[in-house]
């Protein structure tokens, strides 16, 4: 769909404020709706957006399969590593409180990584599963 | 809503078929917010409406966009399914009425989470706090779900791209 000069426009229009407001949902999620997994569909969204408009080898040059495939195993790493920071500072796998000297923060510190990880691995995902369905069909009538 | 699920089942053309599924996530986002249920809400519409849908005519644009016609009339599997339709709404009468506040589930951990999660967690949305602190675990087993249906995709799909040149095989 390169060649339609309108959703060229409007994707490029749509896409920066897709990414910001995945990423007003991920560190808003605290106060308002949302969270890690929201922020990490719509981040991967985005990109899909992206690839219906530009190509899927544009997209796959914008965010390549090393990077989605690193995602998916960082934000589960990231997420359990929190755990273990638990257990590494004195607390149980997953404790919180004993992220910080205040509770309540080490509360919000722990919040906020797992989150994260939630973010990373849910948008690696997505990603992975559209490049595998819409490079599969591609590959086969190039050939 | 009730109107696009018939659609959908008459429908022939899948097209019709997935965005109609996506028409039915956004009423049910809809549906969602009148129930307060924001955060659930935003997951349907991006996950269900969004997400899904593009994978959905992904595959249709794989595997071509006519539903075949069924060889026989599935008599029996409609019978299975009324059945367990019928067991199904039976089952939701012993449930206790809606928005019941000495329902078991308002009555349990759900007052401690509501008045405790602000002062311990510092955190104004109480299903953010309670999803990634109080039932951190939980969340935690998601994630490596969603991981590994993201592996298991991986490893399903990969092995028959490599082999592209080579025609058919595995």
């Amino acid at each position: 769909m390169r060649g339609f000069l309108v959703l060229r426009v409007v994707a490029k229009l749509l896409i920066p404020f897709m990414l910001v407001f995945a990423l007003y949902v991920q560190f808003h999620g605290d106060f308002g709706p949302g969270g890690g997994f929201q922020a990490g569909v719509i981040g991967a969204a985005s990109v899909v957006f992206y690839a219906l408009i530009f190509g899927l080898p544009a997209a796959r040059r914008l965010v390549p399969d090393a990077v989605v495939e690193s995602m998916i195993g960082l934000g589960v790493l990231l997420y359990a590593g929190v755990g273990l920071a638990g257990i590494a500072l004195g607390g149980n796998y997953l404790d919180y409180f004993v992220l910080d000297r205040n509770p309540v923060d080490g509360q919000h510190r722990g919040i906020f990584w797992v989150e994260a990880g939630v973010a990373i691995t849910v948008s690696g995902v997505m990603l992975k599963i559209f490049y595998m369905f819409a490079g599969r069909g591609r590959g086969l009538d190039e050939e | 809503m009730a109107a696009v699920a018939g659609a959908i089942v008459v429908q022939r053309n899948l097209f019709s078929v997935v965005v109609l599924g996506g028409v039915y996530s956004f009423l049910m986002a809809t549906v969602l917010v009148a129930l307060d249920a924001v955060d659930v809400a935003m997951t349907e519409a991006s996950v269900g409406a969004g997400i899904s849908t593009v994978l959905l005519l992904g595959a249709l644009y794989l595997c071509g966009g006519e539903e075949a016609k069924p060889l026989a009339r599935p008599w029996l599997p409609l019978a299975i399914a009324l059945i367990i339709v019928g067991a199904l709404v039976y089952g939701t009468l012993g449930l206790p009425a809606f928005s019941d506040p000495a329902a078991p589930i308002h009555v349990h951990v759900v007052p401690r989470y509501l008045s405790e999660a602000l002062k311990e967690t510092g955190v104004p949305n109480v299903v953010t706090a309670v999803l990634a602190s109080y039932r951190g675990y939980d969340t935690l087993g998601e994630t490596v779900v969603v991981f590994t249906a993201g592996a298991g995709v991986i490893a399903l799909l990969r092995r028959v791209r490599r082999q592209d040149g080579g025609g058919e095989g595995r």
